[in-house]
C-alpha cells in the first residue's frame, strides 16, 4: 500500500467520525461508560491488592531455640535458616534483647522484671519472614526439622485463613477485569454494527466501483481506533479527579492508605487506552465483516 | 468484448431468471436490453460485473472469465467496468468531487493524476462548479451525471447502466442520454437496461429483448415493441 492511500484511509477515517456524529457519539459513550466500569474495577482491585499484599509482608514466624544452647551452635543454626531456599530475611533476637523489648513493653510495671537478668528465663528466637508469604507454612516445617529448634510458630490457622481470602479476592478481581473486558467488546461491536448496518449501501457502492476488501474496511479500522480512544479519555479523566478526590479525602480504610494517584493513575490510564483502543478497532473489523461480501 | 455461451441462472428461491442465454457484444457498441419487469433484464446486466453468478454457462467480460473469477479479483474487473443505476448510488457523506476520485483512489493513482482526471470528467458532465457540493444537494438529473462521471474516470471498456433514466424527467433523460451517445462515440462500449420506449424508439441502436429469462428478439437499429 502506498504511503498516501495509507494517509487516506486516516483521512476518511477521521472525517467518518464527523460525518457520522450521532453515531460516532453513541458509540464513544458506549465505550466510555464501559471503560468507566472497568477503570473504576482496576483501581479498585489493584487497591485489595496492595492492602492483601500488605498483610501478606507482616506474616513472620517465630522461631524458637531450645534452651541452654550456647552462642556458637545458634550462629551457625542462624546460617543454616539463612541457607534455606525461599527465606526473605532473618532476625536474631538473643534472650537479653527479648528481655529488653519486655521491659519496654511493660513500661510502669517493669520493675517486676528486675532480677531476670542474672537468670534469663527466656528463650533466643529467629524471626524469619519467607521469601513468598504464602510459602510460610512450607518453610516452618522445614526449619522445625533443624537441630535445637524448640518450636515454630506463626499462627498458622489465622495466616491460612488469611491466604485463602487473599487468593479469592485476586481471582475474583481477574475475572472480574477479563468479563468486563469482554462486555466492553461486546458492547462495542455492538454499537459498531448498528452504525455499519447504516451503511451498508456505503460498503455496497465502494465495492462496485472495485475497492477491494481490504480498502473498506482501512478507514473503519482507523475509525474504531478513534472511537476507542476518545472513548478512554472520559473514564481517564474521570477517575483520575475521582480517585484523586478520594485519597485526597478519605485517604485510606482503617490501617490501609489509598495507593498513591501518581502513578497508579498512568497505569490505569495506559491499560484503558490499549483496552479501548483495540477492542474499537476488533469490534469494527469483526462488524464488517459480514456486509463485505456483495 | 462481452460474450455469454448458454448461461443459465436459477435464484435460490427457484425463480429461473435466465435460461440458455448466448450473445455477443463487440466493442464500440451501444445496446438497449429491453422487456418486461421481471424478464431477466437485470440479472442479465449483474451478471456483467459479477454481482451475480451464473447458475451454468460461461460469461466473458473483457477477457475476464466470469464463473472462474476469484473473489479477490471481483475488484479488478470491475475497475474495468463503469456501472450506472436508476438510484445513482452515488455516496451521500461525500462532495461530488471526491465520489468521483473515489473510484481513482481505489486503484492508488497518484494525488495529481486524480485532480486531473476528475476535473476532466467533471467538465465533460458540465458539472465542473458543483464540485464541492453533496449529492444530497442536486437534482436527480445531476445526480446522474456525478454517477456517470464516476463510472467514466477510470476510462472503463464499457458501461453498464441499469435503467439510468427510470427516475428522471423526459427533458432530463435526453440531456443524460445526449450524454451517453457522446461517450460512445469516444468508443466506449454501452449496454443500457431501459423501459424508455421513446428513446429506444428515437435513438436508435442494437435492442436486445429477454421475455423469460430468455434472448426473444437481438436487431440492429432496433425498436422497443412493448406497449409500456
Amino acid at each position: 500500500m502506498k504511503i498516501s492511500t495509507l494517509m487516506r484511509h486516516w483521512r476518511e477515517g477521521f472525517k467518518n467520525l464527523g460525518r457520522h456524529g450521532w453515531m460516532t457519539f453513541a458509540s464513544v459513550s458506549a465505550v466510555s461508560v464501559t471503560l468507566l466500569l472497568l477503570g473504576a474495577f482496576l483501581i479498585l482491585a489493584y487497591n485489595v491488592q496492595q492492602f492483601s499484599l500488605q498483610i501478606e509482608q507482616q506474616v513472620e514466624m517465630n522461631i524458637i531455640v531450645k534452651e541452654k544452647s550456647n552462642r556458637a551452635d545458634v550462629l551457625s543454626l542462624e546460617r543454616q535458616i539463612k541457607a534455606l531456599p525461599g527465606v526473605k530475611e532473618v532476625t536474631f533476637i538473643p534472650k537479653e534483647q527479648g528481655l529488653e523489648q519486655m521491659k519496654q513493653r511493660f513500661k510502669d510495671n517493669a520493675d517486676l522484671l528486675i532480677g531476670y537478668e542474672e537468670d534469663n528465663p527466656l528463650p533466643d528466637k529467629f524471626i524469619v519472614k519467607a521469601e513468598d508469604p504464602q510459602q510460610t507454612s512450607a518453610l516452618a516445617s522445614k526449619v522445625e526439622n533443624l537441630p535445637l529448634v524448640k518450636e515454630v510458630n506463626f499462627m498458622e490457622e489465622t495466616v491460612e485463613k488469611l491466604f485463602s481470602v487473599t487468593k479469592i479476592v485476586r481471582n475474583a478481581g481477574a475475572a472480574f477485569v477479563v468479563g468486563l473486558s469482554f462486555t466492553a467488546l461486546f458492547l462495542i461491536h455492538n454499537t459498531i454494527k448498528v452504525t455499519i448496518f447504516a451503511r451498508r449501501r456505503e460498503i455496497e457502492i465502494m465495492k462496485l466501483v472495485g475497492a477491494t476488501n481490504g480498502f473498506i474496511r482501512w478507514p473503519f479500522l482507523v475509525e474504531g481506533l478513534l472511537i476507542g480512544v476518545l472513548g478512554s479519555l472520559t473514564p481517564i479523566i474521570i477517575i483520575g479527579i475521582g480517585y484523586d478526590y478520594l485519597v485526597r479525602n478519605v485517604g485510606g480504610v482503617m490501617y490501609f492508605y489509598f495507593a498513591p494517584l501518581d502513578p497508579l493513575i498512568y497505569s490505569v490510564a495506559g491499560i484503558l487506552l490499549g483496552i479501548g483502543a483495540l477492542i474499537g478497532m476488533i469490534g469494527s473489523v469483526m462488524s464488517i465483516g459480514r456486509f463485505l461480501r456483495i | 468484448m462481452i460474450e455469454m455461451h448458454e448461461v443459465w441462472k436459477t435464484y435460490p428461491n427457484g425463480s429461473a431468471a435466465l435460461q440458455g442465454v448466448n450473445i455477443r457484444i463487440d466493442k464500440g457498441e451501444f445496446v438497449y436490453v429491453v422487456g418486461p419487469s421481471g424478464a431477466g433484464k437485470s440479472t442479465f446486466i449483474k451478471l456483467m460485473y459479477r454481482e451475480e453468478r451464473p447458475t451454468k454457462g460461461s460469461i466473458f467480460v473483457n477477457g475476464f472469465n466470469i464463473e472462474r473469477l476469484k473473489e479477490r479479483k471481483i475488484p479488478i474487473l470491475r475497475r474495468q467496468i463503469g456501472v450506472v443505476f436508476q438510484d445513482f448510488k452515488l455516496l451521500q457523506q461525500m462532495t461530488v468531487q471526491e465520489n468521483i476520485a473515489f473510484a481513482l483512489e481505489v486503484i492508488e493513482a497518484p494525488a495529481k493524476k486524480i485532480r486531473q482526471r476528475v476535473a476532466e470528467v467533471l467538465e465533460l458532465v458540465g458539472l465542473t462548479d458543483k464540485a464541492h457540493v453533496l449529492p444530497g444537494e442536486l437534482s436527480g438529473g445531476q445526480q446522474q451525471r456525478v454517477s456517470i462521471a464516476r463510472a467514466l474516470v477510470n476510462n472503463p471498456v464499457v458501461i453498464i447502466a441499469d435503467e439510468p433514466t427510470g427516475n428522471l424527467d423526459p427533458e432530463t433523460s435526453w440531456d443524460i442520454m445526449n450524454l451517453f451517445e457522446e461517450i460512445n462515440r469516444r468508443g466506449t462500449t454501452i449496454v443500457m437496461a431501459t423501459h424508455n420506449k421513446e428513446i429506444v424508439n428515437t435513438l436508435k441502436k442494437r435492442v436486445i429483448a429477454i421475455e423469460n429469462g430468455q434472448i426473444v428478439r437481438d436487431q440492429r437499429r432496433g425498436v422497443y415493441g412493448y406497449e409500456d
